[in-house]
């Protein structure tokens, strides 16, 4: 019983790091979309995020300024998508693949020139990194039945973008639902005309919720490749950017219960390599391709509507033209 | 897609825009290529050396040439519909399964000319298939085919890993991939082909899948704008309200775009599967369903448009492996690049230069007016 505990520890300790970049990219599209632009882009944000900070940690010796980078590349291709499906209406899931693909081609490219290693960083060690942050009296409680292991092992113990992610959560759902600005988003995202006549420019709005995508996507960057990871190597985001869309829609785009579908599936991934060659009592081995699946057959089955009812908001993906 | 107002004449429109756009991409392409360092003349020389220059080049250009064509086709043909086929990917990589399932089956009894004709119909038949959810999913359930799609294509990706480690995997093999298919499996390379006739030509992955790539070009042209469904199709894609009150039942065509667009992709797996590879082997589809996005924005949904970029593609694909060869900063990312910033131009930045262009042209016109006023 004891040895089932402190394993499924392990395992609830491994899903809080999994998804990490889930959240952070989860919260991003709901920024994007819920303002009305279509971000299938969080997958090529992620990973030039991650590429921006191995690079300056390496360069710079400092994972500060690697986050700094990876927020700015990262926010310079939402402005891109922001340029050209907000102020010149192209079709935002076509610009969201370019930039996906776009992110895709250019790490590897600028990877290889720059550290000449197949388009890898070279290996980040000291204060290149986010290190493990111990929470106070870790150590002394650890001893204390239940509780102890839980906050030594579960919640201390973890990097700052770790806590990052999940302060972003209430973040921002107090953005969206308790200020201003975020009304005002989720208007754009609903009914631009209305926020158009009441005299707020839809223009600057959605590219303020594109940026506000772009600063987390960055944030989820940098932790895949300076805090998770000790490098950035070709394709490291592996898709992760659409679990995060798949999660954002799961989660109805809402904050919290994103938050939960995030949970959901970094757990699932969790226990796909937990499970990984072993077999379980009663059903035997399951394969592993499954469990990697399962979000993505989860999320088709809620769109299909088994699952409740996911509405997306009622503008998103069309352009906003202004009568004449 | 959007069609734009009639404010242009037909030639900018068609003509003029897209070339802006691509000579824009191609300018930002080699303004990175100068970026990391190297010379964009020197290397375009090389690429266009190593796409054209000799025969073997040749016939790898036009075999990556087929491959874009199946996915471009089933890219614009849903395109045509106004729906945005992202899962290209995922339709070939489960029409190459069902090609390869029927080689399996098949390879020991019967001859090419028995197999070729099934492993066609069976390669439609999964790809269909594949697309077929997704279109359901948007017709009747109302979920988005794009979502749908881009997670069927990791559904499918897990779903072939799963099969090839697990249940096709060749007895004795390391690597997860299934038996070799017999040679009454095995599509004639064109080489072999010319050789028939007497001909030399060098050899090369370049098989008879090519010619099916051209049929498909001709059946896709017939079928979107000649025949009742075709229209039907663009009508949906145009207004979909009109469509309804004229009578189309919306839903059917929707899945049946869908299917055509998902059996198109799936023939990637002939040219692949049965062309080259002769197992069913992991990720053969290398990208080509999202390559086949650009392809279709670039040749703006038409048959021809659409040879035309698949050749610009393919030589890219294999001028850039040359590229790799001889300038080892430059590796085939680059051309992922330049695919990217295709997509970008072509695609979502189409209509960037459109205003620019107006007021030119309007001014031009104007002036020619009053001109002869006076």
């Amino acid at each position: 019983m004891d040895d089932f505990f402190l394993l499924s520890l392990s395992t609830l300790d491994s899903t809080l790091r999994l998804s990490t970049p889930l959240i952070l990219c989860a919260m991003a599209g709901i920024f994007s979309e819920r303002s009305g632009i279509i971000d299938i882009g969080l997958e090529g944000k992620l990973l030039a995020g991650a590429f921006a900070a191995a690079a300056m940690a390496a360069y710079s010796g400092s994972a500060m300024l690697g986050l700094i980078a990876a927020i700015i590349t990262s926010i310079s291709m939402a402005l891109l998508h922001g340029f050209a499906c907000i102020t010149h209406k192209g079709n935002q899931v076509v610009s969201g693949l370019a930039i996906n693909i776009l992110a895709s081609g250019l790490t590897v490219t600028f990877g290889i020139a720059w550290f000449h290693q197949g388009g890898q960083t070279p290996n980040l060690s000291g204060d290149a990194r986010f290190s493990p942050i111990t929470f106070p009296g870790a150590e002394m409680i650890r001893e204390i039945p239940f509780f102890g292991p839980i906050y030594t092992e579960l919640l201390s113990g973890h990097n700052l973008l770790v806590y990052v992610a999940f302060l972003a959560v209430p973040l921002t759902w107090w953005v969206l639902y308790k200020t201003r600005f975020g009304l005002r988003l989720r208007a754009v995202g609903e009914n631009p005309q209305a926020v158009d006549t009441a005299g707020i420019s839809v223009t600057f709005l959605r590219y303020r919720a594109v940026i506000c995508a772009g600063i987390l996507c960055g944030i989820a960057g940098a932790y895949l490749s300076t805090a998770h990871n000790a490098a950035f190597g070709r394709e490291m985001s592996a898709g992760q950017g659409y679990i995060a869309l798949a999660a954002m829609i799961f989660g109805k785009w809402r904050p919290v219960p994103g938050l939960l579908a995030c949970l959901l599936f970094g757990f699932l991934n969790a226990l796909a390599f937990r499970l990984e060659g072993v077999s379980v009592p009663g059903i035997g081995q399951i394969p592993v391709q499954l469990m990697q699946s399962l979000p993505y057959v989860l999320t088709v089955i809620l769109l299909a509507g088994f699952i409740g009812k996911a509405i997306a908001p009622k503008a998103i993906g069309r352009p906003y033209v202004k009568e004449r | 897609m959007s069609s734009p107002n009639k404010t242009l004449p037909g030639w900018i429109d068609i003509g003029l825009i897209p070339l802006i756009n691509i000579a824009l991409a191609f300018l930002v392409s080699g303004f990175v290529i100068w970026l990391i360092g190297e010379d964009p003349i020197e290397a375009v020389k090389i690429m266009i050396n190593g796409a054209f220059g000799y025969d073997e080049a040749l016939g790898y250009t036009l075999y990556y040439t087929t491959n874009f064509i199946f996915t471009g086709l089933a890219v614009a043909v849903a395109f045509h519909a106004s729906l945005f086929n992202i899962g290209g990917e995922g339709q070939a990589y489960i029409g190459g399964l069902g090609v390869g399932l029927l080689c399996l089956l098949l390879d020991q009894y019967v001859p090419l000319w028995v197999i070729l004709p099934l492993a066609i119909i069976a390669s439609g038949l999964f790809g269909a298939a594949w697309a077929y959810v997704p279109a359901y999913l948007q017709a009747y359930r109302g979920s988005h085919i794009v979502i749908t799609t881009i997670m069927f294509n990791f559904i499918a990706a897990a779903l072939m890993n799963y099969l090839l480690v697990n249940v096709l995997i060749a007895r004795g093999s390391g690597s997860p991939e299934s038996r070799v298919f017999e040679e009454t499996a095995w599509l004639p390379f064109m080489h072999e082909i010319f050789a028939w006739f007497g001909a030399e030509i060098t050899r090369s992955p370049l098989n008879l899948s090519i010619v099916l790539a051209g049929f498909a070009s001709i059946f896709v042209w017939f079928f979107i704008w000649h025949t009742r469904w075709g229209y039907a199709i663009r009508m949906l894609g145009h207004n979909e309200n009109a469509a309804q009150y004229s009578g189309i039942d919306t839903k059917r065509v929707i899945i049946g775009t869908m299917c055509l667009s998902g059996a198109l992709a799936s023939f990637v797996g002939i040219n692949e599967i049965m062309g080259v590879h002769h197992r069913i082997l992991l990720e053969f589809t290398a990208g080509y369903g999202f390559t086949g996005i650009a392809v279709s924005l670039m040749g703006r949904n038409h048959p021809v448009g659409i040879i035309i970029a698949s050749l610009l593609f393919g030589a890219l694909y294999q001028g850039g492996a040359e590229l790799a060869f001889e300038i080892p900063t430059i590796q085939k990312e680059m051309i992922t690049t330049i695919q990217g910033l295709v997509i970008l131009f072509c695609g979502a930045l189409a209509f960037m230069i459109r205003p620019t262009l107006e007021r030119i042209f309007s001014n031009f016109t104007q002036e020619n007016k009053t001109a002869v006023v006076e």
